[in-house]
């Protein structure tokens, strides 16, 4: 049976990628969540999360530039919903820390003048789509299934680890995203590389190990069969596009799990959300007819 | 405390160990090195010890090995080794608090990790939010790398994914503060 829809309402974080490099991440989230129901509702003022950054060189800083949006939320009264997979983690561990740091929560409601409970919590979209909107009601709406195209889901670091913050699927062999590609209509492969580490957080400053993950990751997805990969995270992505070597037409294109919804939904902006890409799709979506 | 290896003479900080455990809470006596860390993380190929190895070095108290390792600097914050090690040690906080303290003592093998970082939160104060072609500017100038990635960044711009402006950011001031306290 499928579910209703109606009152899934969301603070939304975009976070620092989505306003830039992962421009069309943003885009394809936002045209998706409209068409499913889910009613997401910018975060005003949001600030960055500190990312590895943060908590590679202060906790205090980790959990206080993450707090100041779960404050922000908690004045909105809604749970947050996130796309970046590295906020997200970045959020979960910031409302942990508080909820069991009275001093640090304090801390926090002092900087932000207003006092903080730490009573909502944080989702990612791909948790919100599978669990809430489920996946029967997406596979109603879908009307033009991805036939032919052949995926590896990867999941990376953040969706799924550690999972004592983010558990909503399981840490060494995840299956939401390969459900939900599934649901879609694709050919959803089955490799060993989904929860792999593809160097994103090294990717500026020790660009060799970046490549040598990328180059593993790829050179595993190939040769499950895959044609692309599919993401949720926009560190990855950027990482996976930039780090590829050899000539264009060998690379793997990869996509958001969220523009793939777009493309099977039916939703006429997604050309333009590809078309961002720099290991461009349109060749591999032409040869199945999409 | 010294004494003499085949490496030569070795510095024994014994309190570092538990300096180490406090700042973290990690559980770092639990480890009996059975090296599930090291053999799952992604890194490893490129670090001088090993996960499993930067554990019993910091049992010991070999502290200055420890902070001038390239290794702290070079893990990719995957949280893989945390997630598996059977005792549930978390490596993960040990790696943040031995950057953090290594930081504080000026002891930084990986200086391009370590700019990316200052470089990072810098921008966060300045703005509120991050912005990356400033980010990779900074950090190009910063390492005197000019040349690596012409090709890409130049791609990105024309497809309008590098912002060349950062975002106007209202209430700027509780994240100053932030930065401000962290600094106390
Ligand atoms: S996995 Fe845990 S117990 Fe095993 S060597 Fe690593 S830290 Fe020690
Ligand atoms: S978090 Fe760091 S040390 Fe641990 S497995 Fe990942 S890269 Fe290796």
């Amino acid at each position: 049976m499928s579910q209703p829809t109606a009152g899934l309402r969301y603070a939304y974080y975009p976070g620092c990628s989505l306003e830039a490099m992962a421009r069309e991440y943003d885009q394809s989230v936002r045209a998706v969540c409209a068409r499913l129901g889910i009613e997401l509702s910018e975060l005003p003022d949001w600030s960055c999360c500190g990312a590895s950054s943060g908590h590679s060189t202060s906790r205090w800083l980790a959990c206080t530039l993450a707090g100041r949006n779960l404050v922000l939320a908690e004045g909105m009264k809604l749970d947050i919903a996130v796309a970046c997979p590295a906020c997200y983690v970045r959020l979960r561990n910031a409302h942990h820390e508080m909820q069991r740091d009275n001093r640090l929560r304090e801390e926090l409601s002092s900087v932000m003048a207003v006092p903080y409970r730490a009573e909502y919590s944080t989702r990612h979209l791909l948790d919100i789509i599978c669990h809430d909107v489920g996946l029967e009601n997406l596979k109603n709406k879908v009307v033009k299934p991805l036939q032919g195209l052949k995926l590896a889901a990867y999941y990376g670091c953040y969706l799924v680890r550690p999972p004592e913050l983010v558990a909503f699927d399981d840490p060494e062999n995840p299956q939401c995203l390969d459900t939900l590609l599934d649901t879609l209509g694709a050919e959803v492969r089955d490799w060993s590389g989904k929860v792999d580490c593809c160097g994103g957080s090294l990717s500026l400053s020790k660009r060799e190990i970046a490549s040598h993950l990328v180059a593993e990751l790829v050179e595993m997805a190939g040769r499950a069969g895959a044609e692309a990969m599919v993401t949720a995270c926009p560190l990855c992505h950027a990482n996976l596009e930039m780090r590829q070597t050899g000539a264009d037409g060998d690379k793997l294109p990869v996509f958001y799990f969220t523009e793939l919804i777009g493309l099977a939904l039916g939703i006429a902006e997604a050309r333009a959300w590809l078309g961002k890409h720099l290991i461009s799709p349109s060749g591999l979506l032409a040869s199945h007819g999409l | 405390m010294q004494y003499i290896s085949k490496e030569g003479a070795l510095t024994i900080d014994a309190r570092f160990g538990a300096q180490v455990k406090e700042e973290s809470g990690a559980e770092i006596d639990r480890c009996y090195q059975c090296l599930t860390c090291s053999l799952g993380c992604p890194s490893a190929f490129a670090m001088d010890y090993l996960p499993h190895q930067i554990v019993r070095m910091v049992q010991l108290g070999l502290r200055e090995q420890v902070l001038t390792s390239s290794a702290i600097w070079v893990c990719a914050d995957c949280q893989a080794c945390a997630t598996r090690c059977p005792n549930e040690v978390d490596l993960v906080k040990i790696m943040d608090v031995l950057r953090e303290i290594s930081l504080r003592n000026e002891m930084v093998k990986e200086r391009a990790v370590a700019d990316f970082h200052r470089i990072f939160l810098g921008n966060i104060r300045q703005w509120g939010r991050q912005h990356e072609l400033s980010l990779i500017l900074r950090l190009k100038l910063k390492t005197r790398d000019l040349f690596s990635d012409l090709r890409p960044g130049v791609k990105m711009l024309m497809k309008g994914k590098l912002k060349l402006l950062p975002a106007r950011f209202k209430a700027i001031k509780s994240v100053r503060d932030i930065f401000q306290r962290a600094e106390r």
